[in-house]
């Protein structure tokens, strides 16, 4: 792909296509665009995230009533929806920390409820955490360390691509330790890099509960649970009780079963348990589009991770009430930002306002819409990795003259805050 | 503009003014010597009668970083009690334990970015340290302090349990190269010193050790944490950095720990090494519990080792969370959390980190037996240049209890009746009553702001000297010392007035202290090496720029050379 706005150093860039944040990348030389990772290729997830910005239109304008505007135009036609707007949904947040930063600031003023795309999985997590806490580890340990790594209802390489070429593959590791042995739990990997225990995801849950009930001491009396032998069960048990550093990595999105978090809790507890004896620690995937920075960000702002609303400036947490799903239909004004990926609005009765990606696909147009840069390619930021522990900054790779989330939705605030002066 | 402070009483002990009735004029931010007549006063505020003193400096207290996101995250309740107990407007103090914990203190363990600003700067406070950044973490420390407003951040970089000092010290790497490395983490990480948490102890639970005392090795490294106290104490001297290594002892929380933190104090082989919340560290195993205060025994050792410093860690009763770097010991702990809950973390070959919740309740034995001990470790050591008033916010109790901490040590009577409420079996443990100090002003001031400025190398902070930045506090004397350090009558920022009445008039952006000493850069063909092949992020990007805290246009790093410069 030609891009004639590269120069001939090749540029350094962290990809925030998925959790993984991989930062050794780096992009092309004179005026090619190429994906290098040393010798290897970045993986098809991050191929396609630069390709498609780089191949994102800079000249996209934006649009009030469908119709092409100037920016300010646009700034005012979007402050003005929410200044008559009495709780504002603001939905998508596909962004990094600097954009949730000023979105937080933008939300207090306005009363606004925040909920972000993939909120569904990371709640999932989070009640968990907040019910029983949970010990978890972070990328470099896993590479290092693990022996064991037990991947529940996941195969870890659709949602974060480069994990087993990067933290199980690895030649290097600080103690020597042998690759580790990788068992799938639950989901049958095209190709797998480990063994599979097959079992529907809908009986994972007691799957789950009956290695509980082993590990604790407790005899199953029955041959099979989940449709599995119990010997593979106590087979798996000591596996993991042997391992000098287990991981079990699973995906709250990916367990498309009613009370997710339920089935989290049991995986939690296991490792907890395998703890009392051993070295066993648990590993979340997230879901992306900036959800691990959007929630840290939320947290310390606010105090509360994400569905949070605020009502005359104070937030209130309400993870079953705040939701994107629900407030859509009562929301007196939706503000809808994806900034990564061309997302498209969820459609709302309510005036709408899209801040986000050049080219976000509409069926028909929004009341207002902004185009901004994509973060990690048109502008810096920082991003928060899905470990949580690791937060890298995003470099800006091209000149686009777009703007950052940020600064759009710091000239609504100013917007709003001299109309409301006046 | 000059700014004139008319007829204040000033404690000064940076400048040994106890009490004197003196001017104080304001010029750009930094106080200046009297001006000539023919200059012109801008405005003029009259303090008969009011107490001054420096802005008061927290050493140690957890303001921004993972583990305190983490608690804030676990713990959403916390801010709920906390907005309806605000929207009360502290109504009902119905809690039984309402004798200890007051209508000044909101008792609130989780504040959020902006409220830890704004507490701090209502009670005076204008600086605050947060003690433990891991490394790997120090982007998100700074992003967090970066949007605390009102007061001046730091921090201290953890190591001593990260795979590349602990790989040094197995190769018997030399002095010069362990130097090198610690400068450059402090350069990487935009900190201000260097702390150790569970020397080795951190590193050796990834191996499955659950305790680690001073001469035991880690099993996988072979090195003891004696041995990495002596090499980053030296490394820390060596360099010139003002703050002195930052040590939170082994064992935590153990019955009979005191035996391995009097130890550490020799560890460091006569140079300078603090000693944080160093009441969890002075515990006996004397009586039926088989849990004693030992703080006799540490008192008389830091009165005795005039190398060492120390900041308590005081508790006070009342629900909060204890988040620390020792996931080791608060793994251990994790079955005493309140709720029941608790986030372990091994983190990225470099640290590891623990939070619980806990309740501290003042009919329990431990726990009062732990608020007499700090307070005795008070009382008892004789120099208050060498320790430092903390509760480890919010492992203790929340920074907010400060003023009702500052009365305990102001006020005997009110001391011994707090004393009375408690259990009766951990009352007969102490000999806190006999224990007739009280703490003056001039002391207060000393531990407060011109010692926690000295220790830390903040040249132009804790004191009211010439040159000094204009970081002030004015306080009506109450013979209620709480009621006078929960609520100061003004708080300058930078020479502005930012609190009236324990009000905030204006919001401003504190600064971010850092030391930078010399290095060899040669060390990051190696370090890089070892970056890409066991980590899993790029050492360039590990390294903090100073446009990053600079970015948002509230942050702003100061380097403060180091005392052989």
């Amino acid at each position: 792909m030609n891009n004639p706005n590269y120069n001939a150093t090749p540029l350094n860039a962290t990809c925030p296509a998925c959790g993984m944040l991989c930062d050794d990348i780096s992009l092309g030389t004179a005026s090619e665009l190429t994906l290098q990772n040393g010798s290897a290729i970045a993986c098809n997830k991050g191929i396609r995230f630069f390709e498609r910005s780089a191949k994102t239109s800079v000249s996209t304008v934006p649009a009030v009533a469908g119709k092409q505007t100037d920016l300010e135009s646009a700034i005012s036609a979007a402050a003005s929806i929410l200044r008559n707007s009495k709780q504002p949904l603001f939905a998508g947040l596909g962004t990094e920390v600097q954009g949730m930063r000023a979105i937080m600031k933008l939300a207090e003023k306005t009363n606004g409820i925040l909920d972000h795309m993939h909120s569904e999985a990371t709640v999932s997590n989070t009640r968990t955490m907040q019910n029983s806490g949970w010990l978890t580890t972070t990328l470099s340990e896993v590479k290092n360390r693990a022996d064991v790594i037990l991947a529940i209802g996941t195969d870890i390489t659709g949602s974060h691509p480069r994990f087993f070429e990067k933290l199980v593959q690895n030649h290097d590791s600080l103690f020597h330790k042998p690759s580790p042995e990788v068992i799938y739990l639950g989901v049958t990997p095209e190709t797998p890099a480990g063994s599979v225990i097959a079992c529907d995801t809908a009986k994972l849950p007691e799957f789950i509960n009956a290695l509980n009930a082993l590990l604790n001491g407790k005899e199953l009396h029955t041959e099979t649970v989940a449709g599995v032998p119990v010997k593979i069960l106590s087979d798996l048990l000591e596996k993991l009780k042997n391992a000098k550093y287990a991981v079990i990595v699973w995906s709250a999105s990916a367990l498309k079963i009613a009370h997710t978090e339920l089935v989290v809790q049991s995986i939690v507890q296991l490792i907890a348990k395998l703890n009392e004896n051993s070295r066993a620690a648990g590993l979340p995937l997230n879901s992306g589009d900036g959800d691990t920075s959007v929630n840290n960000t939320s947290t310390w702002l606010s105090g509360y991770p994400t569905r949070t609303r605020f009502n005359n400036a104070v937030p209130e947490y309400d993870t079953y009430h705040n939701t994107t799903q629900k407030q859509l239909a009562s929301c007196d004004a939706l503000l809808w930002i994806s900034t990564f990926n061309p997302y498209a609005a969820p459609n709302c009765k309510a005036p709408t306002i899209v801040i986000g990606h050049p080219d976000t696909p509409f069926e028909s147009m929004p009341d207002v819409f902004i185009p901004v840069g994509i973060p990690g390619f048109d502008h810096a930021g920082q991003m928060f990795r899905m470990d949580s522990s690791i937060t890298l900054p995003l470099k800006k790779l091209r000149d686009s003259g777009l703007h950052s989330l940020s600064e759009i939705i710091t000239m609504i605030e100013t917007k709003l805050a001299v109309e409301t002066a006046a | 503009m000059i700014t004139l402070l008319k007829n204040g009483r000033i404690y000064d002990p940076a400048h040994k003014k106890n009490g004197v009735i003196e001017d104080i004029y304001i010029r750009n931010g930094h106080i200046i010597a009297k001006p000539a007549a023919s200059e012109k006063i801008g405005q003029t505020f009259d303090l008969s009668g009011k107490v001054v003193m420096a802005g008061a400096i927290d050493m140690h207290s957890h303001i921004g970083g993972g583990k305190v996101n983490i608690a804030r995250m676990m713990l959403p309740e916390y801010q709920q009690q906390y907005q309806q107990k605000q929207a009360q407007e502290l109504k009902g103090l119905s809690e039984p334990e309402a004798h200890i914990c007051t209508p000044h203190c909101s008792h609130h363990a989780t504040p959020s970015t902006t409220d830890t600003g704004f507490r701090y700067i209502e009670m005076g406070y204008t600086a605050a340290f947060e003690p433990a950044i891991s490394p790997v973490n120090a982007r998100q420390a700074h992003l967090e302090m970066g949007d605390t407003p009102m007061i001046d951040k730091g921090g201290y970089a953890m190591l001593g349990n990260d795979d590349y000092f602990l790989r040094m010290l197995a190769a018997k790497k030399d002095q010069k190269a362990i130097n090198d490395y610690v400068a450059w983490i402090l350069h990487a990480t935009q900190a201000i010193g260097i702390k150790v948490v569970n020397p080795g102890g951190i590193n050796a639970f990834k191996f499955n050790q659950r305790r680690l005392d001073l001469d035991e090795n880690n099993v996988h490294y072979q090195v003891s944490p004696r041995e990495i106290l002596q090499s980053l104490s030296r490394a820390v001297h060596e360099l010139g950095i003002a703050k002195p290594l930052h040590v939170h002892c082994n064992n935590l929380g153990a019955a009979g720990n005191f035996a391995t933190t009097l130890d550490t104090m020799s560890a460091s082989s006569g140079l300078p090494m603090h000693l944080t919340h160093i009441q969890f560290h002075s515990y006996g195993t004397e009586g039926d519990k088989k849990f004693s205060s030992a703080a006799a025994q540490i008192a008389e050792a830091l009165n005795k080792n005039k190398h060492i410093t120390a900041d308590v860690g005081q508790i006070l009763f009342g629900q909060t969370v204890t988040a620390s770097g020792d996931s080791m010991m608060q793994h251990l702990n994790a079955k005493h959390a309140n709720p029941k809950k608790s986030v372990i973390m091994d983190i990225e070959c470099d640290a590891g980190c623990g939070v619980l919740p806990f309740k501290y309740r003042d009919q329990n034995y431990v726990n009062a037996l732990q608020w007499a001990i700090g307070l005795e470790l008070f009382l008892s050591v004789e120099d208050p240049w060498r320790i430092f008033l903390t509760t480890d916010h919010p492992n203790g109790a929340p920074f907010t209890s400060y003023p009702h901490l500052i009365r305990l040590l102001m006020d005997k009577t009110f001391r011994n009746d707090a004393f009375s409420k408690l259990n009766l079996d951990a009352q007969a443990m102490s000999n806190l009553a006999s224990l007739d100090r009280e703490y003056s002003l001039y002391e207060i001031a000393i531990m407060t702001r011109a010692g926690a400025g000295k220790l830390i190398g903040l040249n132009d902070r804790g004191h009211l000297g010439t040159g000094a930045a204009a970081d002030i506090t004015v306080y009506t004397d109450q013979p209620d010392r709480e009621a006078m350090f929960a609520k100061p009558d003004y708080v300058f920022k930078n020479g502005e007035l930012v609190v009236k009445n324990g009000s905030v008039v204006k919001v401003v952006w504190g600064v971010t202290h850092t030391a930078k000493p010399a290095f060899d850069i040669g060390i990051e063909k190696e370090l890089k090496d070892y970056f890409d092949r066991y980590q899993t992020m790029q050492m360039d990007n590990f390294k903090i720029s100073n446009d990053e805290i600079a970015s948002d246009g509230h942050g702003q790093v100061v380097i403060h050379h180091n005392s052989k410069g």
